[in-house]
């Protein structure tokens, strides 16, 4: 092989190759194939030693032309390739661009015209994790995704050196500038669709203007957070706002655990009054009536019926008491009550149970004294009533 | 015989040897010039398949596509005299293949650092008039621009080559600045978090105190409602008991009297002395009443 392809580089001045399916091409390469056999059989037939090189000549030659022909069959079969239905092919003939090549079985002549290959469907992605200044002049961590397919494969094998090293300048250069211009709490928060839109709109105008053949088909934002440094008191103020919740909605279940059983004690006040209303009417109208009758029948008979209640009642009254009969006009005798044995006893007795001391004894004194000026003044007025 | 078979090899290698030295390729990506004992003569060689005498001609080739210049960050000084660390890149063409030949001797790396600096230098001056603020978000697009069109005057003209787009990567602050900043982004936190907090509370106070009012205030009208319908009844009850008791008045004082007295003396400890001379005694000593 190595040895034919200078072989077939001598030939190239007439070689029809070089200019593509020429007509003439087949008849030229016949006659110099014949020639060169003719001078190379010579050669072999010197070379191949004093035994079998001028006995056979015919055979020399007819070697040659099956090498020769190998050769160029093999040649003609490197140029055979095929093209995926992912791929496009880019082909230069001798360095310059000649066409892009469609999926399917192509034949370029090897050597001569170099294929370059490129998937131009598989969507690639590149991650980037940057810390960048905001707008207001904040620090923020933003981790950001370009997904991105091999548009123009022309421009991207032939316009940019590393045009993925131009995507990663491009992006970075791209984020920075969106988020440069947008505030960290939005950086942060809602605005990361936005920052995303607009990062693959610029990203897309710069790669255009590198020439890349690069389509930006999908920027996203993964992540956007605070720097390590302040995680912890951006963690303290979202935990501030739970805690803002928390306390309001404390004091929200202190305003609704007091205020219905308010309601219900108000209604209980309520009620009670009404209770209480109820109940002294009752009582009025039952004393009220009580009382009608009572002086419909004493209006009957005035006297015996006025009688018979006081006496009742008075019966009721000392049958009740523990009484001293003082069988004595006016009050000059001097008597001797021991009034603290009557209370002894009248407490040993059982129902009082008071204790007895000086005070309770003057007390009690004053109401015997009391009472004996009352009875006595209640007896004159009867006597005069009765009279 | 076997002077002929030498001669043919011979004139092989020869052919060979001139072929190598003659047929040249220039590529698509690719720009050249032409030189004839060092003198240009072609100053832009298309690309494909060429020829060229052996030792007369020469080519120098250089990459035509889009290359990339990548600054070293830099630090800078704004407007304000902050200092800011710039990482910029620069992505420039060969144009002038016979001006870039003779300016950088064909190497693409002197081309780079003579470009590099010339940034750094562009930059500084775009920077040192304006602020950080303007620099970060506002006109980096008009810095940039500003940036390209200065570069590119001097990159045409000395060295052959077209700045497609500056950009700027990188605007950072200096770790110590940094340090600072985020200092400063603590106490912002801080201080909202102490504002949700007291908001917190100021929120519950005011839903605890309208609470206590509001029960405060039913508790009131209650007792006016109740004290309302108390007044009712006990009005009631006042009419109902003075329209009996009016019919006669000295009867009810008797009934009501001895209904109190009943009342009064209801307990067992109570002691009497009595003088055996009312009404209720007056049959004890005479069994004709007095009379």
């Amino acid at each position: 092989m190595a040895w034919n392809e200078p072989g077939g580089g001598n030939n190239k001045p007439k070689d029809p190759w070089g200019g593509g399916g020429d007509q003439q091409g087949p008849p030229d390469l016949d006659e110099a194939l014949k020639k060169l056999q003719e001078k190379l059989g010579g050669i072999f037939g010197g070379g191949g030693g004093g035994s079998g090189g001028s006995n056979m000549p015919g055979l020399s030659g007819a070697m040659l032309v099956v090498l020769v022909t190998g050769a160029l069959l093999v040649w003609a079969f490197m140029g055979f390739y095929q093209v995926d239905q992912q791929e496009r092919a880019v082909v230069l003939r001798f360095g310059k661009y000649l066409e892009t090549v469609q999926p399917g079985l192509e034949w370029n002549p090897a050597f001569i015209d170099e294929v370059i290959k490129v998937n131009t469907t598989k969507v690639r992605s590149a991650s980037f994790r940057e810390i960048m200044l905001t707008q207001d002049e904040n620090i923020v961590e933003v981790n950001l995704s370009v997904q991105y397919i091999i548009d123009d494969s022309e421009k991207f094998v032939l316009r940019v050196r590393d045009p993925e090293r131009s995507l990663q300048h491009a992006t970075q250069s791209a984020l920075r500038h969106v988020v440069g211009g947008t505030d960290m709490d939005l950086v942060l928060t809602e605005g990361r669709a936005q920052i995303a839109i607009e990062v693959q709109q610029r990203l897309q105008d710069y790669l255009d203007v590198y020439e890349t053949g690069i389509r930006v088909s999908k920027v996203n934002v993964d992540d956007s957070q605070p720097p390590s440094q302040v995680q912890a008191a951006f963690d303290d103020v979202i935990k501030a706002r739970e805690d803002e919740e928390r306390v309001k909605n404390e004091a929200q279940a202190y305003a609704n655990g007091i205020i219905p059983e308010a309601r219900g004690q108000a209604q209980r006040q309520f009620e009670e009054a009404g209770a209480y209303k109820e109940q002294v009417l009752a009582q009025a109208e039952g004393e009220a009536s009580r009382f009608n009758k009572l002086l419909a029948e004493y209006e009957k008979a005035p006297e015996v019926t006025r009688e018979r209640l006081y006496l009742d009642a008075l019966q009721v009254v000392y049958s009740n008491a523990n009484k001293v009969m003082v069988d004595v006009e006016g009050g000059n005798n001097m008597m001797y009550l021991p009034l603290d044995k009557l209370a002894e006893k009248s407490s040993s007795s059982g129902a009082g149970a008071v204790r007895v001391d000086s005070s309770n004894i003057r007390e009690l004194t004053n109401a015997v004294t009391e009472q004996l000026r009352r009875d006595a003044a209640a007896s004159g007025s009867r006597s005069r009533g009765a009279r | 015989m076997s002077g002929r078979n030498v001669s043919i090899i011979l004139f092989f290698v020869v052919a060979l040897f001139i072929a190598n030295n003659s047929l040249y390729i220039m590529k698509e990506t690719e720009r050249g010039v032409l030189l004839r004992f060092g003198e240009v003569v072609n100053p832009d060689i298309s690309p494909g398949l060429h020829f060229k005498v052996p030792f007369v001609n020469n080519v120098r080739k250089f990459d035509g596509r889009i290359l990339t210049v990548d600054a070293q960050p830099e630090r800078f000084l704004t407007q304000e005299k902050k200092a800011v660390i710039v990482d910029s890149y620069a992505k420039f063409r060969v144009a002038d293949t016979t001006k870039f030949y003779t300016a950088t001797n064909g190497e693409e790396s002197r081309a780079m650092g003579l470009l590099a600096q010339r940034i750094n230098n562009g930059l500084r001056n775009q920077m040192g008039v304006r602020t950080i603020q303007e620099v970060v978000s506002g006109e980096r697009d008009q810095l940039m621009t500003d940036l390209t069109i200065e570069l590119n005057k001097m990159a045409q003209e000395e060295l052959g080559v077209v700045v497609v787009d500056v950009r700027v990567k990188q605007i950072d602050l200096p770790p110590d600045v940094s340090e600072s900043v985020y200092q400063r982004m603590n106490a912002e936190r801080e201080k909202e978090a102490r504002e949700h907090r007291s908001q917190g509370q100021e929120l519950a106070e005011g839903i605890r105190a309208a609470a206590d009012r509001e029960v405060t205030v039913l508790k009131a009208n209650a007792y006016r409602e109740a004290e309302l319908v108390r007044g009712e009844g006990d009005a009631e009850a006042t009419r109902v008991y003075a329209d009996a008791f009016n019919q006669d008045r000295e009867f009810y004082a008797f009934t009501r009297s001895l209904r109190a007295y009943q009342d009064a003396f209801q307990g067992s400890g109570d002691i009497m002395l009595i003088q055996p001379d009312s009404d209720f005694f007056k049959y004890l000593k005479d069994p004709t009443g007095g009379k």
